[in-house]
């Protein structure tokens, strides 16, 4: 059943799987929940080995893609599936900055991830050169769009067959950006919950590997790496502050641990990070149980502009909620209009088209900082975790139109003389 | 009533690898001491100390979340398909 031979690789450091519930261990297997308290499982390490010894040449000498990390994540070939993802740019922002009154703002900009333009990349990567050393030939993915474009790119390099279940309401680009691969495409009538759900059912019957099921605990590690960059990125430095979407909350607590474990191994001194949150308010379960001081989720029906994280029945809401809590951050939610105008802020002071989730966080900023609640030196990451034009739903009407002129310098002269009257009006405030 | 119970992968050792149980039961509360009668120790799967359910236990009856319903009170009617689902991460 295994597709190739693979190279083994005799220093990996992961054990098995743990229940982060009841601390119950498995093998490595295909499986994500526990039998005795049905809590998540999650890979369990012994890094001892690389305590002290592992050095940040180590690092950077590796190849220039997440697998640099390999020694950190749940696989073990030496000849994982690379497509460059990762090592997306750490920007350091000035215009945003100046406008929010930060000193230290910086932007990892998984917009620009490999191969299709969100974080999900690197989860996926992970995912697939994991289900490979499992003897899976089907892989498939319950998604809101980032996550089937991801699959369906990457198992199509892998040369793995592939099944992909979407709500039907998702935006055209999302879905066309997953069906040029070729995968089999299930548009669901239903949300993103609900799809979920019917995919736990085909995963018990179908012998697929669901990298958002029963590959999660591999799947999920692959998140690990947006904190290892980060820290790479600032010069081998923990940040004080970072803020990021929260969907199932997965994202977030893996940026912890990837954090945590480069302390563990001696790769960089440990420090206080805050860790923020950031929701749509149309499916916010996670920003209610923080505000509510809630140790459980209540489960929402999403109806937001934010589809990519509008998971009403969060897996990892409850530890992204603690998270939130023990590093003394902050978790907030925006309206859709606050949303677009992230999106639009973002775009017109750093050059970045983000999809509606980085517009969730870029709002979220802002409104921390309108708060107080984000000091003007503490050196802050806002995570950008995909790409606008798969939504570009989103702000249309929410932009300028082109102005349409003849091919003449007349025609071009007016029309330059119209939009400078208008771009001035803008900018006076309004006298009645 | 009734009711047909959707048993997820890590609970069918309880049920002789059955993926699917048939219930007598009025509501979810009366589902969980009726499925314990069938498959002995699966209450304590679902349920905390206190009888709870536990925080990773999704129930649904026919396409509704029960939180969204009556909880452990909602009603069940003949030929109801009632699925436990555990929570899941994506996106």
């Amino acid at each position: 059943m295994t597709q190739s031979i693979l190279t083994q690789d005799q220093t990996a450091y992961f054990k098995g799987l743990k229940c982060k519930e009841c601390g119950t261990e498995y093998k490595a297997e295909a499986v994500h929940v526990c039998e005795l308290c049905f809590g998540p499982l999650e890979v369990n390490y012994d890094f001892s080995p690389l305590k002290g010894k592992i050095t940040r040449q180590d690092i950077e000498s590796g190849p220039n893609s997440i697998w640099r990390y390999r020694q950190f994540l749940p696989v073990e070939t030496t000849d994982p599936i690379d497509m460059g993802t990762g090592m997306t740019p750490l920007l350091k922002s000035h215009r945003l900055a100046r406008q929010l009154g930060l000193q230290n703002l910086y932007i990892k900009n998984d917009a620009v991830n490999m191969p299709t333009l969100s974080f999900k990349d690197r989860v996926v990567s992970v995912a697939l050169t994991r289900a490979r050393e499992l003897g899976f030939t089907t892989v498939s993915c319950a998604s809101t769009g980032n996550l089937a474009n991801s699959t369906a790119a990457i198992a199509a390099r892998a040369g793995l067959d592939c099944c992909v279940f979407i709500p039907s309401d998702l935006e055209a680009g999302k879905v066309l950006g997953t069906l040029i691969y070729a995968p089999t495409v299930m548009s669901v009538k239903g949300n993103y919950d609900q799809v979920n759900r019917l995919c736990s059912e085909v995963a018990n019957t179908h012998g697929w590997g669901f990298v958002n099921i029963n590959l999660r605990p591999y799947y999920s590690e692959g998140s690990k790496t947006l904190g290892y960059e980060v820290i790479e990125q600032l010069g081998w430095e923990l940040p004080d502050h970072i803020v990021a979407p929260l969907a199932s909350g997965s994202l977030f607590t893996k940026i912890y641990k990837g954090f945590r474990e480069f302390v563990e191994v001696g790769l960089v001194d440990d420090k206080a990070v805050r860790f923020s949150g950031a929701q749509a308010e149309g499916c916010s379960p996670i920003a209610q149980a923080y505000k509510e001081s809630r140790d459980f989720i209540s489960p929402v029906k999403p109806n937001t502009v934010a589809k990519s994280i509008a998971i009403g029945n969060p897996a990892d809401g409850v530890y992204a909620v603690d998270i939130a809590r023990k590093t003394n951050g902050q978790i907030e939610s925006v309206t859709d209009a606050e949303i677009v105008a992230g999106m639009k802020l973002l775009a017109e002071t750093e050059g970045i088209f983000t999809e509606t989730a980085g517009g969730t966080t870029v709002a979220v900023l802002k409104k921390l900082v309108e708060a107080g609640k984000i000091r003007p030196e503490e050196k802050t990451v806002i995570y950008i975790t995909g790409n606008g034009l798969k939504t570009m739903e989103a702000v249309q009407g929410d932009i300028s139109e082109p102005l349409t002129i003849e091919p003449k310098l007349d025609s071009f002269e007016r029309a330059l003389e119209r939009s400078q009257t208008l771009d001035r009006l803008e900018w006076q405030p309004v006298l009645v | 009533m009734a009711v047909k119970v959707l048993i997820p992968t890590p609970l069918q050792k309880l049920t002789n690898d059955q993926a699917t149980v048939e219930c007598q039961a009025g509501t979810i509360a009366d589902l969980l001491e009726s499925l314990e009668t069938n498959c002995p120790g699966i209450k304590a799967r679902l349920c905390d100390e206190q009888g709870e359910l536990r925080r990773f236990v999704n129930f649904y009856v026919n396409n509704e979340d029960i939180r969204f319903l009556d909880g452990k009170s909602t009603s069940l009617q003949d030929g109801d398909e009632v699925s436990i689902i555990p929570a899941i991460a994506g996106g």
